[in-house]
């Protein structure tokens, strides 16, 4: 099996403790003073130019925010974060008005180079060997810090109607449609980092698909955190109309520092009737050192709402990185008929900790979900999954299937699986199930007793266990993530 | 080709071979009968190099190399192969790619190129034709839901692929029917050559009837008590081990 083989050569060429994504991009930048008050949201929204209506909004939801208190239930800790002590804007300068990408600083070109992004306009090839290559295109936007620096495709994408723009550059040219939809899935009140978010967020893409549209590519979005003691706050909208179909993918990195930094992102989505969005994350922020030094303190609020009858949304993670995590992506299920997804591998070693889950809110008839949740914890992390299933009187026969799996890599590391069911209807039907296992020395023996070695043994074992979700990753994109998850686990075995 | 000279191993304290010797040349097969309890199992996993056992004394040389020095993929790698009495379970990964991933990794540690897909699907369908090793069963998870005798069926085939030099089967015929025990035999006899050794584990002379073995040991409290032909397990079937145990007929 290539992969495998090709996953363990990368992992032997890695260090324990090097990120591959850790450098820091040198480069000039615009901050906003230290520190949160109504003048840096006024100092943002101004950044940004934008129209009077939306730093109202902002304004009302630092109000909000002021009378919050911070979320303690998660199984996460973590020193106290110092709101005070960030900036919550920082973007390289010249990045202002650029009508092409050969205006682009080069040093960011590079950045993205060697992230492995493409923002030059061209079919980007992946795939394990040459026989089953992919040849697909693939529009990016790049948010770096706290502003988007390119946007590809664009033009393409325009003349099949769909919109993908900076959400910044939204508010300005598609108002009608940013304050419709903004913030009606995940309200301004909804919780302390979203709430935070909504007063202080500063890029993010927006999507918006026109009615009977099959978005013609891939859409994705690359966050990138370089500064430090930088907060990123961004804001993502993808609005699916009347049925169309859009596929997006997520991916983030951040340069390895000592210092935590503070990630705390808003997504919603919207579903009309018969449409369906696909949405794929490939989490990769720095962790942290095996001791817990440094690391991205990840608490993103992604919700889902499928607004008319028919419509689906499908939730894909693929989470190796950050230091906390602290993330649930749900999905409202009103229309009749409506569909929810959620496919997640989580993985933590080192001194992660990750809880994270999904919520399936089933308030319309015969609406029914999906959770095939896969964790897997090695070192000294610890790892949740905290999820909810929920029938509203009038969701009848609604339908879930949860399936949990915890695999244990050593004996350091803790799993724990906290499902919460509540049903107000007597038709709707709830199946759960969860196992925990650990990759026992039997089964290492018996792969070593075959001639395979210990890590090739670990690579081959946990991409068994994960299969079920890699496979609903987009093509281009399940090869990476099958090689992310073995550099995460480096260094977990012997 | 094999030689283990004065072998003692114990596990968590407890002493459970007591000065193993035994010397196997290549084309021999031999046969270890014994009761429970008397260590044959264990020297099945220290030829193969599982952990927890601690080897006190003595060594194992495989082509004068010192086998205790090796990590079990090496073991493998050189031409050692154990055919477990219970194969382990991998959900989630195909038996086919466990299969290939195995002689893979083994041809990578001698140096050797790869198996090109199309070369190493055309040895599998040969193989596993012969073995009754349904193309179901090589898609479905390593052994997950396999029978007994499925189970040891892909044993057998794991054996032929991998081409080892010398084979330890551990029980083979555990929980194998009539039927089963024929295609397993009929398996392991084609596999029978002179560059090739094997040494079988049993409780039951049954086994050798299909397999005829060169020479039968007789072990029991650690050691290797008796020696003969083909013609001791047929004793062995008929009086039992009391004679060798000390104790009286079971």
């Amino acid at each position: 099996m290539a992969a495998v083989k090709e996953t363990v050569d990368q992992v032997r060429e890695i260090d324990v403790d090097q990120y591959k994504y850790g450098f820091v991009t040198d480069i000039e930048t615009d901050k906003a003073p230290k520190g949160l008050n109504e003048d840096i949201i006024r100092f943002i929204s101004a950044k940004k130019d934008e129209p009077q209506w939306m730093l109202d909004w902002r304004l009302d939801a630092y109000k909000r925010w002021q009378t919050m208190q911070e979320p303690t239930w998660a199984r996460v800790n973590y020193p106290e974060i110092d709101f005070q002590d960030l900036y919550y804007y920082a973007a390289p300068k010249n990045t202002e008005g650029l009508k092409s990408l050969d205006e682009v600083d080069p040093e960011l070109l590079r950045t993205y180079e060697k992230l492995g992004i493409p923002l030059q306009e061209q079919e980007i090839l992946a795939g394990v060997s040459e026989e089953n290559r992919v040849h697909t295109k693939v529009a990016v936007d790049a948010v770096f810090d706290s502003v988007s620096v390119a946007t590809t495709f664009k033009e393409e994408l325009k003349k099949a109607g769909v919109i993908f723009c900076p959400i910044s550059e939204a508010v300005k040219e598609y108002p009608e449609l940013v304050q419709k939809y903004l913030g009606s899935v995940v309200p301004v009140t909804d919780n302390f980092y979203a709430t935070l978010n909504s007063a202080v967020f500063t890029d993010g893409s927006f999507v918006y698909i026109p009615e009977g549209v099959r978005c013609p590519m891939e859409l994705s979005t690359y966050f990138r955190i370089n500064e430090q003691n930088t907060g990123q706050f961004e804001r993502t909208l993808i609005i699916a109309d009347k049925g169309s179909y859009v596929s997006y993918l997520e991916g983030c990195t951040a340069p390895q520092r000592d210092e935590n930094q503070l990630h705390a992102a808003v997504v919603e989505l919207v579903a009309l009737e018969d449409a369906e969005i696909k949405y794929s994350t490939v989490q990769n922020w720095y962790p942290g050192d095996s001791e817990g030094k440094g690391g991205i303190y990840n608490f993103v609020t992604k919700r889902g709402d499928c607004r008319e009858k028919n419509a689906k949304i499908s939730w894909t993670q693929v989470e190796t990185g950050s230091a906390i995590t602290w993330k649930y992506p749900s999905c409202i299920l009103r229309g009749e008929n409506s569909v929810g997804e959620f496919y997640s591998i989580a993985i933590s070693n080192g001194r992660q900790q990750i809880d994270s889950g999904t919520k399936m809110i089933h308030l319309g008839k015969n609406t029914s979900s999906r959770i095939i949740s896969k964790g897997i914890s090695a070192g000294r992390s610890e790892n949740t999954y905290r999820g909810l299933v929920s029938a509203h009187k009038k969701a009848s026969h609604a339908r879930n299937f949860t399936q949990c799996d915890s695999l244990l890599i050593g004996d350091q590391c803790g799993a724990h699986t906290v499902p919460y069911i509540e049903s107000k209807n007597a038709s709707a039907v709830f199946e759960h199930e969860a196992t925990t296992s650990k990759i026992s020395d039997d089964q290492m023996f018996y792969c070593r007793a075959r001639g395979i070695g210990e890590e090739e043994a670990v690579a081959l074992i946990v991409n068994g266990f994960v299969k079920d979700v890699i496979q609903q990753l987009p093509m281009e994109f399940a090869v990476e993530a099958q090689k992310l998850i073995n550099i995460s686990l480096e260094g977990s075995v012997g | 080709m094999l030689e283990i000279k004065n072998l003692h191993a114990e596990v968590e304290g407890n002493k459970i071979l007591r000065g193993i010797d035994l010397t196997i040349k290549a084309g021999e097969v031999h046969a270890i009968m014994g009761p429970n309890g008397s260590g044959k199992s264990t020297l099945s996993y220290v030829l193969a190099g599982k952990d927890d056992y601690e080897i006190t004394e003595g060594e194992i040389l495989f082509f004068g190399e010192d086998v205790l020095e090796m990590e079990p993929e090496e073991r493998a790698a050189v031409g050692m192969f154990l055919a477990m009495q219970y194969p382990i379970e991998i959900p989630g990964v195909a038996n086919m790619t466990f299969l290939k991933t195995a002689l893979n990794a083994q041809r990578q540690t001698r140096g050797e190129p790869e198996l090109k897909t199309p070369d190493f699907m055309k040895r599998v369908k040969e193989l596993s034709a012969k073995l009754n090793v349904t193309q179901e069963m090589l898609r479905r998870p390593l052994n997950v839901g396999f029978s007994g005798g499925e189970k040891k069926r892909n044993e057998i085939l794991q054996m032929a692929l991998l081409e080892p030099k010398f084979c330890v089967l551990d029980e083979t015929d555990s929980g194998l029917d009539i039927d089963a025990l024929r295609i397993v035999s009929e398996g392991v006899n084609a596999l029978r050559s002179e560059e090739r050794s094997m040494l079988i584990i049993t409780h039951y002379q049954r086994l050798l009837d299909y397999i005829v073995p060169d020479v039968v040991h007789v072990m029991s409290q650690g050691r290797i008590v008796k020696s003969g032909d083909k013609d001791l397990a047929l004793e062995l079937e008929e009086k039992g081990y009391a004679d060798y145990t000390g104790g009286a007929a079971a």
